[in-house]
C-alpha cells in the first residue's frame, strides 16, 4: 500500500510543482542579454541587446576575458534594449551590464566571446540599392529610345529658356556678365552642373561678343571653371576673345568672397548675374545686392534652405532638380534628354509608393514606410 | 586619348565610392577613404593657383590704373602681411598674426555675416507685397509663422499662434521641402550616372576629340 501511496504523492508534487508560477522578474531587471557581431558594416562594432532594463541608466561592462577584469566603456538608458560598442576589429570580448534598482546593485552574467567582423554587404542598404539599380536601368533605357529617335517630351523650363535671353541683354547694354559657380569645390554635383551651365554661357558670350566674368571661391573649382571657359570659347570659333582674368580666383573666406563680389556688382553694374551652384549664408548678399543693381537675375540650387532667398530676388530660379536638368535641356542631344525622362519617371514612380505608401499607413499597414526606411 | 582618359579615370573613381556605399568591408572602404584624402591634397596643391591668380590680377589692374585699382593696394598689401606673419610664425600663431585676425579679419567677417539681416529685411518687404493671390498666402504664413516665434505673438492671440506656426512649418513646409529634396536627389543621380557613363562631359573643358 506504502508505494502506490508515495508514487500518488510524488506525482502530486510533481503536477503542483510544474503548476507553480515562475519566480517573479523584478519591475526594470534586464534578461536575455545577448552580443553580436553588428551585421552589415565595417567590422566596427558589436551589438548588445536585451529585454526588460530600468528606466536609469545601464553602465555597458566590457573584458577581453570572462573572468574580467570589466571596465565600463559605456552608458544607455536601460529601456532602450541595445546598445551598439565600437571595437577593435577581429579582438573577442565579453560583456556584462551593471545596473541599479532602487538600492540594490545588479549585474548580469558574463556573455561573449564575440568579435566584430567587416561584411561583404550593407544588408540595410538593400532599398537604396533596389533604387539605384532601377534608376540605372531608367536611365540606359530612355537613353537607348532617345537614340533610336524616339520623341521624348520634356516640359519647358522657363529659367533655362531664359538663359540666352539674359546673355543677350547684356550684349545689348554692353555690360558684363557676372556667373558665380556657388562656393562649394568641384567635388559638389551641384558644381559639376553649374559649370555645365557655365560652358553654354561662355559659349553665348563668345558668340555674342559679351563680356564675362566668373569670380570663384574655390580653388579647384577655379582652375575648372577657367577650363570651361577657354574650352567655350574655342568651340565657339573665338579663342582670341578669351582672356585669362574672365575667371578669377577672389578668396577661400565666405564672407569675404560676398563682400567681393557684391563690391563688384555694385562698381561695375553687370547687365545680368548668374548665381547657379551650392550656396549658403551669401546667397542672398549677392542676389539682394544684384536685385539693387538693376541687373536681370538668374539662380540655381539645390539647397533648400537658400531656394527661398533666390526666389525673392532672382528673376528666375532653377529649384532642385531643374538645376541638373539644365545642361541636358540646353545641349538638345536626345541621348541626355533622355536620362531627363528617366528622372522623371523615377519621380512619378516614387510619387505612387509614397501614396500607396500613405493609403496602407491610414489602414494600419508599415510595410511601404519599412521598405523606404534608411539608416 | 586628350578625353578618353579623363573619362575613363570618372568612370572608375565615380562607380568606386558608389560600390563603398554598399560594401562596407575594410580592403573597400579603406581605399574610398584614401580617395577622399586625396581629393584634400589636390585642393592644397590648387590654392597656390588660386593665390597666383588674385596676385596677378590686382597687379595687372595696379599697372593698368583700372576702375578701382585703390582696392587692389589694400588686398596685396593685407596679403602679404598675413601671408608673412603667418610664415614667420611657423607651426604656430605669431601673435601678430593672431592680432591681426583678432582685430581684422572675424570683425569684418561679422559685418558682412549681420548685413544679412538688412538684406532679409529688404527681400522680405518685397517678397511679402500681396500683389497676387500666391503673395498673399506667404503674407500670411510668414505673419503667423513669425508671430509664433515671439512671445509677443501668443500673448495676443492667447497662445494660439505657435501651434499655428509649428503646422506650418511641420506639415506644409515640410512637405514641400521634401518634394524639393526628393526632385534634387533624382536630379543628382540622374547627372551622376550621365558623368559617370561619360554621357555628360561639359564640365571636362575638353570638347570633343
Amino acid at each position: 500500500m506504502k508505494t502506490p501511496l508515495l508514487f500518488i504523492l510524488a506525482a502530486a508534487a510533481v503536477v503542483l510543482a510544474s503548476q507553480a508560477p515562475a519566480p517573479a522578474v523584478l519591475a526594470g531587471e534586464i534578461q536575455g542579454l545577448r552580443a553580436f557581431d553588428s551585421p552589415g558594416d565595417g567590422g566596427e562594432s558589436v551589438t548588445l541587446e536585451w529585454e526588460g532594463g530600468p528606466s536609469t541608466l545601464v553602465s555597458i561592462m566590457r573584458s577581453e576575458s570572462s573572468g574580467g577584469p570589466f571596465e565600463e566603456v559605456g552608458t544607455t538608458i536601460g529601456t532602450d534594449g541595445a546598445y551598439e560598442d565600437y571595437v577593435e576589429e577581429g579582438r573577442p570580448y565579453y560583456y556584462r551590464l551593471s545596473y541599479r534598482i532602487g538600492d540594490q546593485d545588479y549585474v548580469t552574467a558574463p556573455v561573449g566571446p564575440v568579435a566584430a567582423r567587416s561584411n561583404w554587404f550593407r544588408s540595410y542598404r538593400l532599398n537604396a540599392l533596389v533604387l539605384a539599380v532601377l534608376m540605372f536601368s531608367l536611365v540606359i533605357y530612355y537613353i537607348n529610345a532617345a537614340k533610336r529617335g524616339k520623341d521624348l517630351y520634356i516640359r519647358r523650363i522657363s529659367g533655362i529658356s531664359a538663359i540666352d535671353e539674359a546673355v543677350g541683354r547684356a550684349t545689348e547694354m554692353g555690360k558684363k556678365i557676372i556667373y558665380i559657380p556657388g562656393i562649394m569645390s568641384i567635388s559638389d554635383i551641384q558644381t559639376i552642373a553649374s559649370l555645365s551651365i557655365l560652358s553654354h554661357v561662355a559659349k553665348q558670350t563668345a558668340v555674342y561678343g559679351a563680356d564675362i566674368e566668373v569670380p570663384n571661391k574655390d580653388p579647384l573649382t577655379f582652375t575648372a571653371a577657367r577650363e570651361t571657359v577657354k574650352q567655350a570659347y574655342m568651340e565657339a570659333g573665338r579663342p582670341d576673345q578669351f582672356r585669362e582674368d574672365m575667371v578669377t580666383y577672389i578668396t577661400y573666406d565666405q564672407f569675404a568672397y560676398a563682400a567681393a563680389v557684391s563690391g563688384k556688382m555694385v562698381r561695375e553694374r553687370p547687365a545680368t548675374n548668374f548665381l547657379i551652384g551650392y550656396f549658403f549664408a551669401e546667397s542672398l548678399i549677392l542676389a539682394e545686392t544684384g536685385q539693387s543693381t538693376g541687373a536681370i537675375q538668374i539662380a540655381g540650387t539645390a539647397a533648400p534652405t537658400q531656394l527661398p532667398f533666390f526666389v525673392t530676388t532672382c528673376d528666375y530660379t532653377l529649384m532642385g532638380e531643374e538645376l541638373y536638368a539644365a545642361s541636358a535641356y540646353l545641349s538638345k542631344e536626345p541621348i541626355l534628354l533622355g536620362s531627363i525622362k528617366a528622372q522623371d519617371i523615377a519621380k512619378a514612380l516614387i510619387i505612387v509608393t509614397i501614396l500607396v505608401g500613405i493609403v496602407a499607413y491610414f489602414f494600419g499597414s508599415t510595410v511601404i514606410r519599412n521598405l523606404l526606411a534608411s539608416r | 586619348m586628350r578625353r578618353t582618359i579623363p573619362l575613363v579615370i570618372t568612370f572608375l573613381i565615380g562607380l568606386y565610392p558608389i560600390f563603398a556605399f554598399f560594401v562596407p568591408h575594410g580592403s573597400i572602404s579603406g581605399a574610398n577613404d584614401w580617395l577622399d584624402s586625396a581629393l584634400v591634397i589636390v585642393a592644397a596643391f590648387a590654392l597656390p593657383l588660386g593665390t597666383v591668380n588674385v596676385v596677378m590680377t590686382n597687379t595687372t589692374k595696379l599697372k593698368r590704373k583700372s576702375r578701382g585699382w585703390q582696392y587692389s593696394i589694400v588686398l596685396l598689401a593685407g596679403l602679404t602681411v598675413m601671408a608673412f606673419y603667418g610664415l614667420v610664425g611657423g607651426t604656430g600663431v605669431h601673435p601678430s598674426f593672431q592680432w591681426m585676425f583678432v582685430n581684422m579679419v572675424s570683425p569684418l567677417q561679422a559685418t558682412m555675416f549681420a548685413l544679412l539681416s538688412f538684406y532679409v529685411a529688404s527681400a522680405a518687404y518685397r517678397a511679402f507685397r500681396a500683389r497676387n493671390v500666391e503673395a498673399t498666402i506667404l503674407l500670411i504664413a510668414a505673419i503667423i509663422v513669425m508671430m509664433g516665434r515671439i512671445p509677443f505673438g501668443d500673448m495676443m492671440t492667447r497662445g494660439m499662434m505657435t501651434p499655428l506656426s509649428e503646422w506650418i512649418m511641420s506639415i506644409p513646409n515640410a512637405a514641400a521641402q521634401r518634394g524639393i529634396i526628393i526632385g534634387a536627389a533624382l536630379g543628382a543621380a540622374s547627372m551622376s550616372i550621365r558623368i559617370i557613363l561619360g554621357i555628360e562631359t561639359t564640365y571636362l573643358g575638353t570638347g570633343k576629340d
